[in-house]
């Protein structure tokens, strides 16, 4: 049988003449009908452009295709030359016969338009229907994604609904006029884990449904074992190794996937939870919270009186030991950054104690000996400014003259965190995003405070300098001493740098203790749907299970006050909140 | 209190602060109603004439008792009697607003139906040729004065077509539309090529923008034409910012265009404020300033009301 597409030798560059870059180098592959390849890469490895090539949107990007040949095999049979074709014919081909959907919902889809209206389009674009056989066919389309009460939500405009709803929406939407081929950019790259697994396990099972093809882009190369036949792993824009998934996860030839697959946090339950570091009960801890509770008043009716109030975090305590590291794990909205923030004062908390032990500083007397560093390291830098001035800021700001010591604090900082010493000159763009979060590593380090918080420090970085970053994280513990409070929704990370593991649902802990343990014998039902959703490459076509079920509110009416929390103790260092 | 009485019930103290500057403001130009009025014939008077007068206008009082009676007054919908015209201040107004509010709405039609398309194809033709032209035509119709193109067409018509604008007394639309439409159009182009100019630039901007943007790309995926794209799924998102220049400048064009005013002979709204400023006609300025007022927070609260009805993700409630 002739494969339902067939790339081959294809070059993408974009810019033109002297300029030119080509980000795609020479890469083939076939096909076949009801197969579904998966392509693995970081970013800039040409796996998004490959995939935007094959319907052509990389020629609004600004990109264009300079060699190689992409066949599509079409409905009536015939072979079409895709780069070749007119934009007539792709736009017949777009949608039709192959679907897409992209990393981004909350973005992909319009935000003036009802879904329901983006939906129908897909029909009337295709089908030719109209009026209410349109918006028949869009509640159709709404139901196979399991969306329920699909007729109401038609009239819902993409901002009054959640990411992962929007994604089965652009999966309706994709899938509405049964294309051969579905192309998920990167589907769940944007969305909570538990969440990312009824994406993955919808988007298998409509595979079985409709026979269809699928590519499926992915940095993730443990998400691929659960869906691929086949892999295909990308380096600087050229294939550097495809196959059998089974031959690439167990038998990987070349170095790059070997290393993918090994230098690479992956989640494996606890087996890879750190050795060191057993927690000594009668040491002073370096941070104690106590009954944190972060509120934010809502306001309505006549005259803004308070109507209630959003409970971000109700009723948090932990204590952190120095050189120890508490992961603080949760989906977004949990209240884990909420959290984050409050220990540091950067929300005020409504209730709570927090104690922090005080320790001799080097550098200038700050009054919180906690530091932060945050998730987009391209970001929280400010761009105007040289390194030695980003690195002196928190000196200054804690008003201390910056000196001869100051200076080389700076300089050891910076060599400490592995970077060149004639970076203090430099600007923050001349860095990558690797090196710009050692930077912020730096900046946190230089009032060498007792405890750190790491808010998502590893989570923008690529696969590969993640696990750099955390290596680098890991040995300034041992040699300071340093408390980590490291915020992640990312099991397989945390699963490296943890000592303990605190689980947060709803703005309350719901499991706390040592992280082997929580990692491998998981009690509270919120964990163990949470740890049951990471995907591992262990785990090979699974099917997941559908859950539509939605996080609570966390809007309380007026005076609410959670009930005590009820604790049972599994293990010496393992608790967990019992539910009501 | 649901946000459209919210916004109403503000209107009043908008007013109220606006009639306290305006008040106080005529009156610290130098000079005084009287002898504006009467010009060298006012050195004739006798002090007792002169008093006389004074009272009758009522600016003979401190100003605090001036500005109380003149807010009594107000509330009595009464703005008081034009010293220049001799006949109530709003009924002056209400004559000169007609030609005012049709030439403001001319000039955006054309300024929307010119700029707005202008625009989608100069962001749809980036850096291209097309693009660039678009871009120096709208260059050039925002940096023109208003005075040089209007005596331009003016020109370019009388002596090269023998054709002249239609001139003499303002007919309003209801009595002959055809003479109506003749006296206005050339201002109303005079008007509206600047204001499309500007139109131009923000919707080529804000279309760039959207263009590039996630949903767009979706809409692509799906197999829409290009030109659905760009009409359906990209301009509605492109829209706010040219709304928000739209009710800047249609609120400018409320208070009057003095000069095509000037230029074509129209006795529209800015022509009279000016003359009533010139003529220290005290109560007319503080009428018409009111009145231009009112207007503006008119069409702020319609741009706003736009919005709304643009964007589903813009609550009015939560401002």
């Amino acid at each position: 049988m002739s494969p339902i597409l067939s790339v081959s030798d294809l070059h993408v560059g974009f810019g033109r003449g002297a300029k030119a870059r080509e980000v795609v180098r020479g890469v083939s592959f076939d096909l076949a009908a009801g197969e579904t390849l998966a392509i693995v890469g970081e970013s800039g490895s040409g796996k998004s452009v490959t995939a935007l090539s094959i319907n052509r949107l990389v020629d609004y990007g600004g990109g264009r295709i300079t060699n190689g040949s992409i066949r599509l095999l079409r409905t009536d049979g015939k072979i079409s030359e895709l780069t070749e074709a007119s934009e007539k014919e792709l736009t017949r081909i777009r949608g039709g016969e192959i679907g897409m959907i992209f990393q981004e919902p909350m973005t992909s889809l319009n935000p003036v338009l009802t879904i329901g209206r983006q939906i129908e389009e897909s029909f009337r674009l295709h089908r030719g229907l109209t009026g209410n056989q349109a918006r028949a066919a869009a509640k159709d389309a709404l139901d196979r994604v399991r969306i329920p009460d699909a007729e109401r939500r038609l009239t819902y405009t993409p901002n009054q609904l959640s990411g992962g709803m929007l994604q089965r929406v652009m999966i309706a939407m994709a899938l509405a006029c049964n294309p051969r081929l579905l192309i998920a950019d990167e589907p769940t790259t944007a969305l909570d884990v538990t969440v990312q697994a009824q994406i993955m396990a919808l988007l298998a099972e409509l595979k079985r449904e409709t026979g269809m093809s699928m590519i499926f882009i992915t940095h993730d190369i443990g998400l691929v074992a659960g869906i691929a036949d086949r892999v295909m792993v990308m380096q600087d824009g050229q294939a550097v190794e495809q196959g059998e998934l089974g031959q690439i996860l167990d038998h990987p030839k070349h170095p790059y996937t070997q290393h993918l697959l090994h230098a690479v946090p992956h989640f494996s339950g606890g087996n890879a939870a750190r050795p060191d570091g057993q927690r000594e009960r009668t040491a002073e801890p370096a941070l104690k919270v106590d009954g944190l509770v972060v509120r934010y008043p809502l306001k309505g009716g006549w005259f803004g009186r308070p109507t209630g109030a959003v409970h971000a975090v109700d009723g948090v305590d932990f204590d952190l030991l120095p050189g120890e590291t508490l992961a603080v794990v949760g989906e977004s909205g949990s209240g884990k950054s909420t959290t984050a923030r409050a220990v540091l004062g950067l929300v005020p908390a409504t209730r709570g104690a927090f104690s922090m032990a005080r320790r001799e500083l080097v550098a200038g007397d700050s009054n919180l000996p906690v530091q932060m560093v945050f998730q987009n390291p391209y970001a929280s830098l400010n761009p105007r400014l040289s390194v030695d001035s980003i690195l002196a800021e928190p000196v200054i700001a804690s008003g201390v003259r910056i000196d001869a010591a100051v200076r080389d604090r700076m300089k050891m900082l910076l060599k400490r965190v592995g970077l060149p010493e004639n970076s203090l000159e430099r600007y923050p763009h001349e860095f990558s995003g690797g090196q710009r979060q050692r930077l912020c590593i730096a900046r946190a380090l230089m009032l060498n405070p007792s405890v750190v918080v790491l808010d998502e420090a590893v989570s923008a970085l690529d696969v590969s300098v993640q696990a750099r970053v955390l290596e680098l994280l890991i040995d300034l513990q041992k040699e300071y001493g340093l408390a980590y409070l490291f915020i992640s929704h990312d099991m397989a990370v945390v699963e490296r740098i943890a000592h303990r593991i605190a689980v947060i649902y709803a703005g309350q802990i719901v499991e706390i203790g040592d992280a082997r343990s929580v990692l491998s014998a998981p009690r509270h039902p919120y964990t163990k749907k949470l740890i049951a959703a990471v995907p591992t490459i262990d785990r090979r076509h699974e099917t997941f299970e559908l859950d539509t079920r939605q996080v609570p509110s966390l809007v309380r009416p007026l005076g609410f006050e959670p009930p005590k929390a009820r604790w049972m103790e599994y293990g010496p260092d393992h608790k967990v909140r019992a539910e009501a | 209190m649901n946000y459209l009485t919210r916004r109403l019930a503000a209107f009043p103290l908008v007013l109220l602060g606006v009639s306290v500057i305006v008040f106080f403001a005529i009156r610290l130009v130098p000079g005084d109603s009287i002898t504006a009025m009467l010009g060298t014939e006012a050195g004739l008077l006798t002090p007792q004439q002169r008093d006389a007068l004074a009272v009758y206008f009522g600016i003979d009082q401190p100003w605090p008792v001036q500005y109380w009676r003149w807010l009594l007054n107000l509330f009595h919908g009464d703005l008081g009697i034009s010293a220049t015209y001799g006949k109530p201040v709003l009924e002056v107004i209400l004559q000169r607003f007609p030609l005012t509010l049709e030439l403001a709405l001319l000039s955006m039609l054309i300024a929307l139906s010119v700029g707005v398309p202008a625009g989608v194809f100069a962001a749809t033709r980036n850096e291209r040729p097309s693009d660039l032209a678009v871009r120096v035509a709208a260059m050039i119709g925002q940096s023109t004065p208003s005075f040089v193109f209007g005596l331009l067409i003016i020109y370019v018509l009388s002596a090269g077509f023998g054709v002249l604008p239609t001139m003499g007394a303002f007919t309003p639309l209801w009595e002959d539309p055809i003479r109506n439409l003749g006296q206005l159009i050339l201002p109303a182009l005079t008007l509206g090529f600047a204001f499309a100019a500007s139109v131009t630039r923000v919707s080529r901007s804000a279309m760039l923008d959207v263009l590039s943007d996630d949903y767009v790309r979706t809409a692509r995926s799906k197999g829409a034409s290009a030109r659905s794209v760009v009409w359906r799924h990209a301009l509605p998102n492109a829209l706010i910012p040219v709304v928000t220049l739209s009710g800047i400048e249609f609120g400018y064009l409320l208070g009057g265009a003095v000069i095509v005013e000037q230029i074509y002979a129209l006795p529209g709204l800015g022509r009279m404020v000016l003359e009533a400023i010139l003529q220290r006609d005290y109560a007319l300025v503080q009428g018409a300033v009111l009145f231009i007022a009112l207007n503006f927070m008119i069409v702020n609260l319609l741009v706003d009301l736009a919005y709304v009805a643009l964007d589903p993700r813009i609550r009015l409630e939560n401002q």
